[in-house]
C-alpha cells in the first residue's frame, strides 16, 4: 500500500477507478485481427518445435549437433536464456514492491506472467537435452528400489530445486494478485464469463478482513521472493561455474548471471509490453512514463552486465592462467568470433543509447533495442556454454567443431511459439494490468474532489 | 423435489444489517470512526483496494498471516537439512573429496525449501484467516460496485436498530443506504 495519494506519474489525475477498471476489462473483449494473427504465428512456431522434437525422440540427440566435448549447447542454452527472461518478473512485481515504487503497479502483471511462461518455457529444455524423456523422474529424491539417492553437493540438482521453487511462488504470487482484480472483471462482466470469473475470484469481496491478510501475506510472499530471485539465478550460474572449464570457473558468475537475467528480462517486458498496449489500447494506463523507467531498468543492468564482461577479459589477461586467457583470446577471435562479438555488441555497446531521455522516450528506439538486447543476450548464453566448451583445450586431440542444426533451430523456435503462446492467452483472458494496484496509485477520491 | 442448490452449502445464513455505499474514502473513514465511538466492532468495510488509512481506522491487530509464514520457513529448513543429510547417509558415495553430509552445498537445497514452504504456507494462511473471517461474518450484504470504484461498509444489526445505524451512515456521507 502506497503511503501517499499524490499520483505516481504524470496524466494519473486524469483516470478514474471506473476508467481503470473498464478500461483494463475491455482487454477481455473481442481483442481484434492482430492478436489473432500473432497467435497463430506462435501455434505455427509451436508446431514446428512438436516436429523437431518428435524427430529428436524418434532418431536421438544425435541430430542435435552434439559433438565431443560439445555436450552442452543450444538446449542449455536456451534453458539459461529463459530462466534469465523470468527475472525480472520478480524483480517488478516483488523488488519494487518492497521499495514502494509506485509505478510498478501498472506494469508488473505482464512481468509476472512473463515469469511463470518463461519458467515453463525453461523447464522444457533440461527434460528434452536429457534425451530419454521419460526418465525425467530419476531427478527427483524418491525411494528407489535400489535404495539410491540423488547427489545433493551438485549443483545440477541445486538448480532442479532453485527452478521448481521459482516456478511454484512466482506462479502462487500471480494466482494471488490476480484474486482481486478478477472479482473486479467479475462485477462488471456479463453472461458465461461472469459465472468463469466468479469461480475464479474464489469469492473475493474485498472487505477490510480479506485486505488485511492479503496485504500481509503480499507482502512476506514479496519478501520470500526476494532472496529467491537472487539465489536462482546464482544457482544457474553455479552450473557452469562449478565445473573447471576456462571460463566457467569465475566467483563473479553469480551476480553477474543476476544482472544479465534482469537485463534481459527487462527487455523482453518492454518487447512484450509495447504491442500489447497498442493491441489493446491500454495508453492511458501504461503510459511512456513506465517506459522510460523500464528503460533505466535496463541502463543500469546493462551497465552491470558491461562491468562484468571487461572484468572477465581483464581478469582473464591480468591472473589468468594460460587456458583462461586462451578461452577469450578464441571468445573474440576464434571460429565463433561472430557470436562473441554479437553479445559484446547487443549487451556492452547498445545500452548506452539509453542514457539519452530521447531515446528512452521514443518507443519505437526502445522495442527495437529491447530485441537487439534479447538477441544480444541469448547469444551470451550461446558463446559462454557451446563456444567455451568447443574451444577448451583439455582435449586438442579433439579437434572439436561445433554446428547447431536445424533441429537445435527447430526446437528453439517451437519454445518461443510456447511461449508466446501462453503470454497471448492470458492477456486475452486475464486483466493483463493489476486494477486493484493501479487505483492505489491514483488520487484518492474525497468530499469536494473528483476521484 | 427440488434439490438444493450446493452452492448454498458454503454460504453461512443472512445476517440482517444495513450497508452504506460510498463514493468517497474520507466518508467511510468517518463513518468507521463513528461506529467505533459507539463501541462496535462486528462492522464490514469493502473497498477496490487496499488503503491502510482503513487498516488504521479499524485498528484491528496486525494479520496472524505472519506466524503461518514463519512456520513455513521453519518447517521447509528443516526438512530441507533432513532431505540433504539423511539421504547422504542412507547411501554414504563421496564425492569430490568432500564429507558425507557436506553442509555447504546443502545450504542451497535448505534455503530453497525455506522460500518454496515459506510462501506455500503464506497462501494456507491468507486462505484459512479469510476463510474464518467470512464464517464469523456469514452471509453479509454486498454491492458489484465495492470492487470498482464505491467504499461500502456493512453493520450488522436487527430490525430495532436499523434506523439508527441507517442515519448514522448516512450522516457520515453514504451516498445510498439498505437495509439487508
Amino acid at each position: 500500500m502506497p503511503e501517499t495519494s499524490a499520483p505516481a506519474r504524470p496524466g494519473a489525475q486524469r483516470l478514474t477507478y471506473d476508467y481503470v477498471t473498464r478500461a483494463i476489462a475491455r482487454t477481455l473483449g473481442n481483442p481484434g485481427r492482430g492478436y489473432f494473427l500473432l497467435l497463430g504465428a506462435a501455434v505455427i512456431l509451436l508446431a514446428i518445435g512438436i516436429v523437431c522434437l518428435l524427430y529428436l525422440l524418434r532418431f536421438g540427440l544425435g541430430l542435435a549437433g552434439y559433438s565431443h566435448p560439445v555436450y552442452w549447447a543450444v538446449f542449455i542454452t536456451c534453458f539459461v536464456f529463459w530462466v534469465g527472461i523470468a527475472h525480472s518478473g520478480t524483480l517488478i512485481s516483488a523488488i519494487l514492491f518492497l521499495f514502494r515504487s509506485g509505478w510498478r503497479t501498472a506494469v508488473y502483471r505482464t512481468a509476472e506472467a512473463m515469469t511463470v511462461f518463461a519458467v515453463m518455457t525453461a523447464g522444457l529444455f533440461p527434460l528434452i537435452h536429457i534425451g530419454r524423456q521419460w526418465y525425467f523422474y530419476w531427478l527427483i529424491p524418491y525411494p528407489n528400489e535400489r535404495g539410491l539417492w540423488p547427489n545433493f553437493k551438485s549443483p545440477l540438482i541445486w538448480d532442479e530445486f532453485a527452478i521448481g521453487t521459482y516456478f511454484t511462488v512466482s506462479t502462487v504470487f500471480l494466482i494471488m494478485g490476480l484474486i482481486p482484480d478478477i472479482a473486479a472483471v467479475r462485477d462488471v462482466a456479463t453472461g458465461w464469463r461472469k459465472k468463469l470469473y466468479a469461480i475464479c475470484a474464489a469469492g473475493w469481496r474485498g472487505t477490510s478482513e480479506e485486505w488485511r491478510h492479503y496485504s500481509r501475506g503480499y507482502l512476506y510472499l514479496a519478501a520470500l521472493a526476494t532472496p529467491l530471485v537472487l539465489s536462482v539465478h546464482s544457482v544457474v550460474s553455479w552450473d557452469f561455474a562449478m565445473a573447471q572449464v576456462p571460463a566457467w570457473h569465475e566467483t563473479i558468475f553469480a551476480p553477474y548471471f543476476v544482472a544479465g537475467a534482469i537485463y534481459s528480462g527487462v527487455a523482453m517486458v518492454i518487447t512484450l509490453l509495447l504491442p500489447i498496449r497498442k493491441l489493446f489500447h491500454l495508453e492511458d494506463v501504461v503510459t511512456v512514463h513506465h517506459f522510460e523507467n523500464l528503460a533505466k531498468l535496463c541502463l543500469l543492468t546493462g551497465m552491470i552486465v558491461g562491468y562484468a564482461y571487461a572484468v572477465e577479459y581483464f581478469i582473464a589477461w591480468y591472473g589468468g592462467p594460460t587456458p583462461e586467457r586462451q578461452a577469450f583470446i578464441y571468445r573474440a577471435f576464434g571460429p565463433f568470433w561472430w557470436a562473441g562479438w554479437t553479445m559484446n555488441i547487443c549487451n556492452w555497446f547498445l545500452p548506452w543509447l539509453l542514457w539519452f531521455k530521447k531515446i528512452r522516450t521514443n518507443l519505437t528506439a526502445l522495442f527495437v533495442i529491447s530485441i537487439f538486447v534479447n538477441v544480444g543476450m541469448w547469444f551470451e548464453r550461446f558463446t559462454l556454454i557451446a563456444i567455451h566448451l568447443a574451444g577448451e583445450p583439455f582435449e586438442p586431440f579433439a579437434m572439436a567443431g561445433y554446428n547447431p542444426t536445424w533441429a537445435d533451430w527447430g526446437i528453439m523456435a517451437g519454445s518461443f511459439g510456447w511461449f508466446f503462446m501462453w503470454f497471448l492467452l492470458f492477456v486475452k483472458n486475464f486483466p493483463t494490468v493489476s486494477i486493484s494496484e493501479v487505483k492505489e496509485v491514483l488520487p484518492v477520491p474525497k468530499r469536494g474532489k473528483a476521484a | 423435489m427440488k434439490l438444493p442448490n450446493p452452492l448454498a452449502l458454503f454460504r453461512g445464513p443472512v445476517t440482517p444489517g444495513v450497508l452504506g455505499v460510498f463514493g468517497h474514502l474520507d466518508a467511510t473513514l468517518d463513518a468507521v470512526k463513528q461506529l467505533k465511538a459507539g463501541g462496535r466492532d462486528d462492522y464490514t468495510v469493502y473497498s477496490p483496494m487496499a488503503r491502510h488509512e482503513i487498516e488504521d481506522a479499524i485498528g484491528r491487530p496486525p494479520s496472524s498471516v505472519r506466524m503461518y509464514t514463519l512456520i513455513g520457513g521453519i518447517a521447509g529448513c528443516a526438512i530441507g537439512a533432513w532431505l540433504t543429510l539423511y539421504m547422504s547417509y542412507d547411501w554414504p558415495v563421496q564425492v569430490g573429496g568432500k564429507p558425507i553430509g557436506s553442509i555447504p552445498p546443502y545450504v542451497v537445497i535448505m534455503f530453497e525449501m525455506t522460500v518454496l514452504f515459506g510462501a506455500l504456507n503464506t497462501i494456507l494462511g491468507i486462505a484459512m484467516n479469510a476463510l474464518r473471517a467470512a464464517k464469523r461474518q456469514g452471509t453479509i450484504a454486498y454491492d458489484p460496485r465495492f470492487t470498482n470504484d464505491k467504499f461500502g461498509v456493512f453493520v450488522p444489526c436487527g430490525a430495532d436498530q436499523a434506523g439508527a445505524m441507517e442515519s448514522l451512515l448516512k450522516k457520515s456521507g453514504a451516498e445510498e443506504v439498505r437495509r439487508a
